[in-house]
């Protein structure tokens, strides 16, 4: 479609005219001035909701939400045009087939071997080995070899070494979903472990023998304490709620040396709903400061975000300090028990923190535990109640934990923005479906490509200039300030506001830092070589040999442009608080955006508020706002073009 | 960029010649210029009834006049004392910390205080017009706006000496009442009628820029946190009294040759280290920050100061000075 408008957000008065292109996998617009010929492209599976807007005199307005955060607007000439695009990206955006997504068709000229090898690169029995298992209290169990016990389970599952097939059959029998108690993580400092489930069928008064004894197993297996914690992550109201229905939660009577305790973090209702009131927050027009802190209050967003985080310190609490181990278990175990499972051990053991052992974390807890990344990120059309920010919460936790905490990850902010990115881009295979099983029967990996080792690949983009794996701050258990330490909680504009360029910190600190200590270490290679050339000079002094010694031209800093010669920012419109016209500085223009998509789904609906009482994980009342499906925005289109929050001098 | 007060215009509209002469001096031919007043028009038109006022633009053609209400005096106080209070409370929990945080406003004024003064430095460089800046007295809004003008629109300003002139000119020899705005901070009960945080919005503001503007700098959050304590508490004459009269003659003791002064112990070479900005890197452009709310942050270094930790800040702080001193 010809003359179409990209009106930019924040100034109504930079429109680009461009011609507008919807292919298989992407929405592509490209600007009409023939110099730069600006591409925006958008993955379908990026698209949130579409949204036609009343026609004007100027034309059409078509407004895309994506997935991650951006927000696009085009103005299409004839109203017909505009219905035929709308019409179309509805059902380009709700793929009802898995081969529909971009990852099967996403070509990165790389031959077989590589693709497996970009598999490998996560291996979950290493793991699980450099944890210290196989030992005297911890056992592989090929219980589940055809997923024959529990379907969203992996077929290699660790367990307590008295933890017989017998006893986890019967456990599995006794847990909503048959997911039995697993461990998550093992402390081989203390033998305190983080095991997780899902809730027991326990109703009111329902028992099971080998749901008790498995609990007795994992207790056995940490000989330094005579108890255990079991959490559960649901406000109390929800999990009582949910005795009627048959389950519930464990009887601290009926199973031998627990401590049950609950830690409320809301269900994936409320946090659909959170995460909503929250970008109505970031699409005001000009908001006042008060607009802001009200809105942000209101939506509850970083309420939630503390709620897990403070969860993930009590059990690290536990395993480090107590050395007592902790079954952890929502509802169905996939996701409030992922987020805090991780949380904890991300706190707990230093190799999380590191870029590797960060992919590794999320191979763990989120794809091999089952976590349902279709349902919550909606790869394919599906029920919008599904919908929810599970792990974009888990995300931001970390990130959050970034910020009090600069010196202690390997990897940076745009690592974490990269990958929430592609969990719903689809570019990639290792987020689709929704468990183990459902991946090996589409035969993912011969088909499609591994995330990690893309991202492994460009690591040099993701590194935190200033970790040093020696330091204090990074080795051991990272103990944040809990109570009370509200403020501690910041807005994720580089998350929620990604793609408003003016917004941000024009100068990015870690890709300055980072091109410092590279330049620094190049120079002592040089020094190096140069001295040892002296010496060599020395040695044939009687040879008249003229040695080149090379100068190099330092005064070029590897085209470190920290001072903005070239980049004068531009004012925003200051002119008037309470103006109607957009207040934010307008996009600078040098940075490209990433490809958007756009889904079809009405983002306006209201829920009903679900928090109230059943706790039922999958397909309660609401309308979805957000059916994540995979966009095809090539991260090297943004690697470094995102403006970094200058994560370090923040607070 | 010209500060002054307001003009005694009072109920029956006086006019002045020679005060419209000067500002008539200030224009070339054909220029305009822009008087910003920091009180709303309303404020301004009621300051007639006690002989002060707004200047009429049938005297004053050339100069178009704008408002932009800024808070100051006790209003500004309390929002200070609020939200320390906020801050340190301990039974605050997530779900209200928010409301709390807004009911103070005191992010509201930092918005206002930098969007004013980013006006100031746009009719300067986009419009290329002058500009004068008052309020009543001249000794409080307006010295925020000029300041912080200039440090947006200057680069010099933002060099550790460029800034030490800036305040010793726009804040100390302008006449701000220091003795008076800075007595008892945030903890007092005693609510003294002319106690006010200009400054401290002042070094608030600067600090918003430095974190938007990492390199553009030549001073860190240290140097604004020991001005803010000095400006209360001091070893150093340097924030004594309320203007220079009283420094020279007003004061038993005559400042200049009694006390030190607190710009030559920060400039001393050992300690000056700690002040400076390791990223810095000249920046010969205007630096425009944005005021929308998502941008401007709590200063958690200075309202959180005594509450939470600072290690691992400080940590990642040495760590940035490591790297570029290998460097």
């Amino acid at each position: 479609v010809e003359n179409v408008r990209l009106l930019d957000r924040l100034s109504s008065r930079k429109a680009a005219l461009g011609t507008l292109y919807l292919t298989a996998t992407h929405v592509i617009f490209v600007e009409n001035v023939s110099e730069t010929r600006k591409e925006t492209w958008v993955l379908h599976s990026q698209i949130s909701s579409i949204e036609k807007q009343a026609t004007t005199a100027t034309g059409c307005p078509l407004l895309i939400r994506c997935k991650n955060f951006q927000v696009i607007q085009l103005v299409i000439p004839q109203e017909r045009d505009c219905h035929d695009v709308y019409i179309s990206l509805i059902r380009l955006a709700r793929p009802v087939k898995y081969e529909e997504l971009y990852c099967f068709s996403f070509n990165p000229k790389l031959d077989k071997e590589e693709r497996e090898k970009g598999w490998k690169l996560v291996d979950l029995n290493e793991e699980y080995n450099r944890m210290g298992i196989p030992n005297n209290y911890w056992q592989i169990s090929d219980v589940n070899r055809d997923y024959g016990v529990c379907d969203s389970y992996p077929t290699e599952l660790y367990v307590p070494k008295s933890a017989t097939a017998h006893i986890i059959v019967g456990s599995s029998k006794f847990r909503s979903r048959r997911r039995f108690p697993a461990l998550s993580y093992y402390c081989k400092d203390n033998n305190a472990s983080i095991c997780r489930s899902s809730q027991p069928l326990s109703g009111f008064s329902a028992r099971c023998l080998e749901d008790e004894q498995m609990l007795q197993a994992i207790r056995k297996a940490n000989p330094g304490s005579d108890f255990i914690y079991v959490v559960d992550t649901r406000p109390k109201l929800n999990a009582m709620a949910n005795r009627a229905a048959g389950k519930g939660y464990e009887n601290e009577d009926n199973y031998s040396n627990i401590k049950f305790q609950f830690i409320g973090i809301e269900n994936i209702h409320v946090m659909r709903n959170s995460l909503q009131k929250m970008l109505e927050v970031c699409e005001l027009k000009s908001p006042s400061m008060s607009d802001f802190l009200w809105g942000l209050e209101n939506s509850g967003w970083l309420k939630h975000i503390k709620a897990i985080m403070d969860a993930g310190i009590f059990i690290a609490k536990a395993v480090a300090e107590e050395g007592v181990s902790v079954l952890v278990h929502c509802s169905d175990g996939w996701d409030r028990t992922a987020q805090v499972c991780s949380v904890a051990s991300l706190l707990l053991d230093p190799y999380y923190r590191t870029m590797k052992g960060f992919m590794v974390l999320i191979e763990k807890d989120w794809v091999s535990f089952g976590h349902k990344f279709n349902h919550r990120y909606g790869n394919l059309d599906g029920d919008p109640k599904e919908i929810s920010p599970v792990i974009d919460q888990f995300i931001e936790c970390v990130w959050q934990l970034m910020e009090q905490f600069p010196c202690a990850f390997e990897f940076n902010e745009r690592f974490l923005i990269h990958i929430q990115h592609h969990i719903y881009s689809c570019q990639f295979g290792n987020f689709l479906c929704n468990s183990q099983k459902e991946r090996r029967e589409l035969k993912i990996q011969e088909r499609t490509y591994s995330l990690w080792a893309h991202l492994w690949k460009n690591r040099a983009d993701y590194l935190n200039p200033l970790y040093r794996s020696d330091r204090g701050q990074t080795q051991g258990t990272l103990r944040p300030q809990m109570a009370p330490c509200n403020f501690l909680y910041k807005f994720w504009s580089g998350m929620y506001n990604r793609f408003e360029k003016g917004l941000h910190p024009r100068q990015s600190v870690t890709d300055y830092l980072m091109a410092v200590k590279e330049e620094t270490q190049q120079l002592e290679e040089e020094l190096e070589l140069l001295g040892e050339r002296l010496a060599n000079l020395q040695k044939s002094q009687l040879n008249d040999n003229k040695v080149k010694s090379k100068q190099q031209d330092r005064s070029k800093q590897l085209g470190l442009s920290t001072s903005n010669n070239s980049l004068a920012n531009t004012p925003q419109e200051y002119s008037n608080d309470l103006k109607s016209f957009p207040s934010r500085s307008p996009s600078q223009g040098d940075e490209e955006d990433s490809a958007l998509i756009l889904t079809q789904d009405n983002l306006k609906s209201s829920d009903p508020d679900l928090s109230a009482n059943s706790d039922q994980e999958s397909g309660v009342e609401d309308l979805s706002c957000r059916s994540p499906s995979g966009g095809g925005c090539l991260p090297s289109e943004d690697s470094g073009k995102d403006s970094d929050e200058a994560v370090f001098l923040a607070v | 960029m010209l500060r002054s007060s307001q003009p005694l215009t009072g109920p029956n509209r006086k006019r002045c010649r020679e005060d419209e002469v000067l500002l008539g001096t200030v224009l070339d031919e054909g220029e305009r210029g822009f008087i910003i007043d920091t009180r709303s028009a309303q404020a301004a038109k009621q300051a007639r009834m006690t002989g002060g006022g707004t200047e009429p633009k049938s005297s004053y053609p050339h100069w178009r006049r704008l408002h932009r209400p800024l808070e100051r005096g006790r209003p500004l106080q309390e929002s200070f004392i609020k939200l320390v209070e906020a801050c340190n409370d301990p039974s605050l929990n997530m779900d209200r910390w928010l409301s709390r945080l807004e009911s103070c406003r005191w992010l509201s004024h930092v918005k206002a205080a930098l969007s004013t003064a980013c006006l100031a430095a746009q009719c300067m460089d986009r419009e290329e017009a002058s500009v004068l800046v008052h309020g009543a007295e001249g000794t409080d809004t307006t010295l925020l706006v000029t300041a912080l003008a200039q440090v947006i629109l200057d680069p010099s300003c933002r060099t550790l000496v460029g800034f030490q002139g800036l305040l010793e000119r726009e804040w100390i020899e302008a006449g701000h009442p220091f003795h008076l705005r800075c007595a008892r901070s945030a903890y007092s009960h005693a609510r003294l009628k002319q106690e006010a945080p200009l400054f401290l919005l002042f070094l608030d503001c600067v600090w918003q820029l430095s974190r938007q503007f990492p390199f553009s700098l030549e001073f860190g959050e240290c140097l604004l946190l020991t001005l803010f304590d000095n400006a209360y508490a001091s070893d150093y004459g340097t924030f004594l009294c309320n203007n220079e009269k009283e420094r020279r003659v007003g004061c038993l003791c005559k400042v200049k040759e009694s006390t030190h002064s607190l710009w030559a112990c920060l400039n001393q070479p050992g300690e000056k280290k700690k002040y400076l900005n390791p990223l810095y890197s000249h920046n010969a452009l205007v630096i425009w920050p944005s005021v929308e709310p998502q941008s401007i942050q709590l200063w958690q270094g200075l309202f959180f100061r005594w509450i939470r930790s600072s290690q691992h800040l400080d940590e990642a702080w040495a760590e940035i000075q490591r790297l570029v001193d290998d460097n």
